[in-house]
């Protein structure tokens, strides 16, 4: 397994372009991308190890919260797999997630929306994927919220992802949504991905047999990072 | 119709958003106690090996405004231009330098800096050394799919002019966006690296 990573497919992933969602007029590159197959500085990426992570790292229910209380909403369960390409499990790596909190309001000293902060919720979390790629974390639904670029559009529910695999080329960010919401298909920012499959690939299904009975809901989601060429007759240099 | 074949389609790319830092630098943001220190501030330790260098710019996007809200990261090898991961293939990398660095964009200045070592000399797919480079990958509002780059240095011209990646862009104006020129600070090389998002001057980005 020493081959280059596949390439990214730019017809999936949103354009740089994207001139509904307003910022990404002045923040996108006009040029075209130089593409190059990966060389070792892409194929390796740093490491993270389980010793980093403390037990309320992937509770944010309560790793904000003082002394006995907890965050305020509903509460969910999100689990899932971070896979590769090849639909191998990608273990060991690290996901961070960040939220607003059940009004829709983030704990940010820019943020300008007037539903009302939770004392008790910070918003971000982390885990490491274990040996079959999979994560958890519990939360509370976010709230969905308004933001300027039309006068009237609102974001979805959604939670933000940041995703580490092995190889700095496999670093990615992306969003959650949730299965059901009327929201998602409003949105400009969900709209700059072109492809209604791919926009369905960030929609986390409901899975009632995974609900914590009495207590949370649970969604499902799974992160598709990057896979790499595992062919014999890689088109390699000896030594390489 | 044909068979199908087994690969799954990558996540589709979503915007880090104008707060990407309560995630990845909550501390930094005064969400403090939920983790000890954001991750990536600092790379070098007193038992790190290699020659100190600072690398510091700024983000503009194609009015030519400071980009305030961004986040940076950039990857590396050590010294001896082997890398502290897993997936290195050629050797144990100094076990003091995690390689990995990430830092908010100042929001006073717009301005980004990390300490870090010179990197060795990396190969290319077909043997030949690529020049010592760094790795930047920068996310922020308004950028639909976090934006891949490379820092060159400026005093490594025989080494750059060898480059198999700034080979592959033919005009001088736009390889220089990738060399970063060398000035100096209390003995210390600092490497001034601007990124222009779009416009004039427009740094070449990467699809690798
Ligand atoms: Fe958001």
């Amino acid at each position: 397994m020493s081959g280059s990573y596949f390439q990214r497919d730019r017809t999936w992933h949103p354009p740089a372009l994207t001139p509904s969602y307003k910022t990404s007029i002045l923040r996108s590159p006009s040029q075209a991308l130089l593409s190059l197959p990966t060389s070792l500085s892409e194929e390796t990426g740093p490491v993270f190890g389980h010793d980093m992570l403390g037990p309320l790292d992937n509770d944010l229910i309560r790793n904000f919260a003082k002394d006995g209380a907890e965050a305020i909403g509903q509460r969910i369960v999100v689990y899932g797999r971070v896979l590769d390409e090849n639909a191998r499990p990608v273990r060991g790596v690290l996901v961070e997630f960040w939220q607003a909190n059940a009004g829709g309001r983030y704990r940010h000293r820019k943020e300008g929306y007037v539903a009302a902060l939770d004392p008790n919720f910070g918003g971000c979390g982390r885990a490491i994927t274990d040996g079959e790629g999979r994560y958890e974390f519990r939360t509370i639904k976010p709230g969905a919220y308004p933001w300027p670029n039309g006068v009237n559009d609102w974001r979805p529910a959604h939670i933000h992802f940041s995703v580490f695999g092995h190889a700095f080329a496999q670093r990615l960010v992306t969003q959650m949504y949730f299965e059901g919401d009327p929201m998602i298909c409003q949105c400009p920012i969900v709209r700059t991905i072109p492809d209604r499959a791919a926009i369905e690939q960030l929609v986390a299904a409901l899975d009632r047999n995974a609900t914590i009975p009495m207590d949370s809901l649970a969604y499902k989601f799974d992160i598709v990072l990057r896979g790499r060429r595992s062919t014999l007759f890689e088109n390699r240099m000896e030594g390489n | 119709m044909v068979q199908r074949l087994d690969h799954l389609k990558e996540s589709p790319s979503q915007t880090a958003g104008p707060y990407v830092h309560i995630g990845t630098n909550p501390n930094w943001v005064e969400i403090t106690g939920v983790w000890k220190a954001d991750l990536g501030l600092v790379l070098v330790g007193p038992d790190t090996r290699g020659e100190r260098v600072i690398v510091e710019g700024t983000l503009t996007d194609g009015a030519g405004a400071l980009v305030r809200d961004a986040l940076i990261e950039i990857w590396q090898a050590d010294a001896e231009g082997l890398h502290n991961s897993p997936a290195e293939t050629r050797g144990k990398a100094d076990a003091a330098f995690a390689g990995w660095g990430r830092q908010p964009v100042s929001d006073a200045d717009g301005s980004f800096r990390f300490e870090t070592i010179r990197p060795g000399r990396v190969p290319w797919p077909d043997g030949r050394l690529q020049a010592p480079h760094v790795t930047v990958w920068i996310v922020a509002r308004g950028i639909n799919l976090g934006l891949h780059t490379r820092l060159y240095f400026g005093d490594e011209a025989a080494a750059n002019a060898q480059d198999p990646l700034l080979a592959r862009i033919p005009e001088p104006a736009r390889r220089a966006t990738l060399i970063a020129p060398r000035t100096e600070r209390d003995g210390v090389p600092v490497f001034r690296f601007d990124i222009r998002l779009q416009g004039e001057r427009e740094t070449v980005f990467l699809d690798m």
